[in-house]
């Protein structure tokens, strides 16, 4: 019924609501839903591997999104649905999740979709001889079966909430792969997958090409074919879409504020901005001394204005962070404490953690050491760079003196965030919907090459993440999770500094979109062009 | 002769083995593994499967151990698998980005050859003129100038505003569905601004170079001599003078044979064409050793070809070489 209702929304309704730019549409008799286009987009790299297993790269991700289907995935609200799975259940021990496969699903060469292609998945995915990056999170199960063609059932040790949206994996087709050596597979440059997009040819380093799959489960495409051209350079890419060569781009905010206020390019496109996932912090080592007190994390927070940073790094678009969540996410806490900027507070709590200026040199000291460190951060990315330099300032107004270094990607990893070789560095985390954190914060991994390389340690947080992965009901996990943002928003292990929004822009002839939490790709089969403005007939 | 070139061949060997043995230390002391970037900063990667990539790529091992495996599996020409995910035959990698990198950059070295020898011959002949001043000063704008820069301009100019050429890329989307003619053109239109930047930047040198060589050999006694034969100016710069000056450009073509397969990173990037450059840098920023390897040598092999060619092809043209007792 929900399913419906969507399709019910799309197609028949969303027209003036789909422009954010709000925007008065005509509704014509030519606007109606119409077969056929061509929708041309680019990809700066080129995609590593069409089989998700082996591929870790975004390019990869975009196009296999298109061509393979989980069990479950996330809907327009960002709550889980089904996806091969029609329905499932989970067990009262919260154990076992039982998924009722779709029926009559087919692979794109025409073989029948089962619990089987499940099953080989989960085995493949778990096997060591598989140089995949994503066993971890199913070597939590305990027990997978397959009882009839219809029916996959997972068994844990103990609940994981994670898990039901790990089946969001793409599923892998058993009768093309079984017994042989994946690494080596033609399916990694010719994939076949289940979902609304077939592949059709991939010429290197140039384009690669997908067509609808007019059998697709949910209903056939609007959009008859999509071509990824690989275009490295993004000020390429923004050529290319003004000439009309492309349909779709992620803007920069440079390019969103100033470059796209023209007559012709609002007459040719549609511009989205809304909440991306991710965003970008400053990480103090706590293994450093100079960071053991929490009164100076938190004075470096008052020290630093967000708001500042969100205006002249991302120009407007974006919101300051309190917190790893996003904030139109249902796991996000309002009631943290805020750290708005504020110099004299910052100076106090300074003072109150030993550092005053004794000898008048503009630098607070403390034991006859002044209180400097360096920010390091990679290179290649400029808001980062810009974010160091405003803070170095501000920084310097509270007596801290800052230097920032920024260093190539790999050398940044191995000489700095590896080693734990930094005082405090500027990165970013991309999220995802699922609030499951323990990767990132739980003192368990603060080992070299973890993800805790920061080196926080708070038993209460381990309580909270512990917990917070144990049970599905979505009520009790968000009160671990607000209880978690408080402790982080106490401890500020991390500044939280902002979340960037995702700026794309699209043609104006594609109709049916429709923003929403999950962003603008979600409903992408039901986006279409009006047959009279159809611009490539093949 | 046939010597000559048989123990040039011969000693290209120690030579080759060296630039590689070099080349595969220096890849190796950069910071980081190709695992780091594959896995670091994703939360799902535990440091047990890290592990497990660096021992199937071999990463484990000592340095010269592995090289001593690359060198044996060099031997037999196979370059091994790219550690890119897609873990694809290295020779396959390079084969495929090949023709477009050769064919650009010869046509912008045809390029450079059709307007710098003319242009060179003509600011020597005319020396200290209004000409030769004002092409100097515009080769070396050409040469100062970012070329990405100016790539920029022309695509805004000649692909958005007034929409002549097309932005970037080598092919249209419709080019499957071209006629032979069709195609050509298509393909045509797409190289014009790569070219003619890649060739720019080059034309400062070589008309300098051109123009130096053609003064040197204007000055010498037997264009005198011609001269007073009474034979025609025509005759004199286009025969006597240009034949000689024109021997430098063999050594210099030569050394440009690296270059055709080298690619350039920056205009392969902006125009979007899949060549070697790019595909070297992006090897490079993934540490992705085989890969970098392969390209290397093939850039050395082809480095020493052009080399051991230029003098061969110096020794055609110029009968003091050919007769002088080193070459027997």
């Amino acid at each position: 019924m929900h399913r419906f209702m969507v399709i019910f929304i799309m197609g028949t309704l969303c027209i003036a609501g789909c422009d954010r730019q709000s925007v008065p549409v005509q509704r014509t008799v030519e606007d109606k839903p119409a077969f056929g286009d061509t929708f041309i987009e680019a990809s700066i790299g080129e995609p590593s591997n069409l089989l998700p297993v082996l591929s870790s790269d975004s390019a990869s991700a975009d196009i296999n999104g298109l061509i393979y289907n989980g069990l479950v995935r996330y809907d327009k609200e960002l709550k889980i649905e089904g996806d091969l799975a029609e329905s499932w259940e989970i067990s009262a021990d919260q154990r076992t999740i039982t998924f009722h496969l779709r029926k009559g699903v087919l692979w794109h060469d025409g073989t029948p979709f089962t619990s089987a292609d499940v099953l080989f998945t989960y085995r493949m995915f778990i096997d060591p001889a598989t140089p995949t990056a994503y066993a971890e999170r199913y070597r939590q199960v305990t027990r997978a079966e397959a009882p009839d063609p219809g029916t996959f059932r997972v068994s844990y040790d103990q609940p994981y909430a994670p898990a039901l949206i790990s089946w969001g994996v793409a599923i892998h087709p058993q009768h093309l792969l079984e017994g042989q050596d994946i690494t080596t597979s033609r399916l990694s440059r010719a994939p076949i997958g289940t979902g609304p997009y077939r592949f059709k040819e991939w010429v290197s380093g140039e384009k690669l090409v997908l067509e609808a799959n007019p059998d697709y489960f949910e209903k056939p495409p609007y959009i008859k074919r999509i071509v990824y051209r690989l275009i490295p350079d993004l000020s390429t890419q923004f050529l290319e879409l003004q000439s009309g060569g492309l349909d779709f781009m992620g803007l920069t905010p440079m390019q969103y504020q100033t470059q796209t206020d023209t007559p012709a390019f609002s007459r040719n496109f549609n511009k989205f901005r809304y909440l991306s996932f991710g965003y970008t912090y400053l990480g103090y080592n706590l293994r450093n001394p100079l960071f053991e007190d929490k009164r100076v994390r938190q004075a470096l927070s008052h020290a630093i204005n967000k708001d500042e940073i969100v205006d002249g790094v991302l120009l407007g678009l974006g919101r300051p962070a309190t917190g790893p969540y996003k904030p139109d996410s249902w796991v996000y806490n309002d009631r943290v404490k805020h750290y708005p900027y504020d110099p004299v507070v910052a100076r106090k709590l300074l003072a109150e953690a030993g550092w005053t200026d004794t000898d008048s040199d503009g630098i607070v000291d403390h034991d006859g050491k002044p209180f400097t460190f360096t920010i390091v951060t990679n290179q290649g990315n400029d808001l980062r760079v810009k974010t160091g330099e405003i803070i170095q300032r501000r920084f310097r107004e509270i007596g801290v003196d800052v230097k920032l270094r920024v260093i190539e990607w790999a050398s940044f990893l191995q000489e700095f965030i590896n080693p734990g070789n930094f005082d405090a560095t500027i990165l970013g985390w991309s999220g995802t919907p699922e609030p499951d954190q323990y990767n990132i914060w739980h003192s368990s991994k603060t080992g070299p090459r973890e993800l805790n390389f920061i080196g926080f340690k708070n038993d209460d947080v381990d309580d909270m993440l512990e917990k917070g992965r144990r049970t599905f009901d979505l009520v009790e996990r968000k009160k671990y999770y607000d209880r978690f943002q408080e402790i982080l928003a106490e401890e500020q292990p991390y500044t939280f500094l902002y979340i960037p929004e995702a700026l794309p822009v699209v043609a104006k002839r594609f109709r049916g979109i429709n923003a929403a939490p999950a962003g603008i790709r979600y409903n992408f089969i039901h986006w279409y062009v009006p047959a009279a403005e159809q611009k490539y007939s093949r | 002769m046939l010597r000559y070139i048989f123990r040039r061949l011969l000693m290209m060997i120690p030579l080759l083995i060296g630039i590689t043995l070099i080349s595969f230390i220096v890849i190796n002391l950069a910071p980081g593994e190709p695992t780091d970037l594959q896995t670091q900063m994703n939360p799902d990667v535990s440091a047990e499967y890290q592990q497990r990539l660096r021992l199937q790529y071999d990463l484990d091992k000592p340095l010269l151990v592995r090289y001593g495996k690359w060198l044996g599996r060099l031997a037999v020409l196979d370059f091994g698998r790219s550690f890119a995910s897609d873990h694809r035959l290295v020779r396959d990698k390079v084969l495929e980005r090949l023709p477009v990198t050769i064919m650009i950059n010869l046509l912008a070295i045809l390029v450079i050859l059709v307007v710098a020898i003319p242009l060179g011959i003509v600011a020597a002949i005319r020396r200290n003129s209004f000409f030769d001043k004002s092409t100097t000063i515009l080769v070396f704008i050409g040469f100062a100038m970012p070329s990405f820069w100016l790539a920029l301009l022309l695509m805004d100019l000649l692909g958005v505003r007034y929409g002549l050429l097309p932005v970037s890329g080598i092919k249209s989307l419709g080019y499957e569905y071209l006629g032979p003619v069709g195609r050509f053109f298509d393909v045509a239109r797409h190289l014009i601004l790569p070219v003619l930047i890649s060739a720019f930047g080059g034309l400062a040198g070589f008309s300098r170079y051109m123009r130096s060589n053609m003064l040197e050999v204007i000055g010498q006694d037997f264009i005198l001599t011609a001269r007073a034969k009474g034979l025609p100016e025509q005759v004199v710069i286009g025969k006597h003078a240009l034949r000689n000056a024109l021997l430098p450009l063999i050594t210099i073509l030569g050394l440009s044979v690296p270059g055709l397969i080298g690619g350039s990173v920056i205009f392969e990037t902006i125009f979007a064409i899949p060549g070697m450059g790019k595909l070297f840098y992006d090897g490079v920023m993934m540490r992705d050793y085989p890969l970098i390897m392969g390209v290397l040598v093939m850039g050395a092999v082809l480095t020493l070809a052009g080399n051991l060619l230029a003098d061969i092809a110096y020794a055609i043209a110029d009968p003091r070489i050919r007769h002088s007792p080193a070459s027997r």
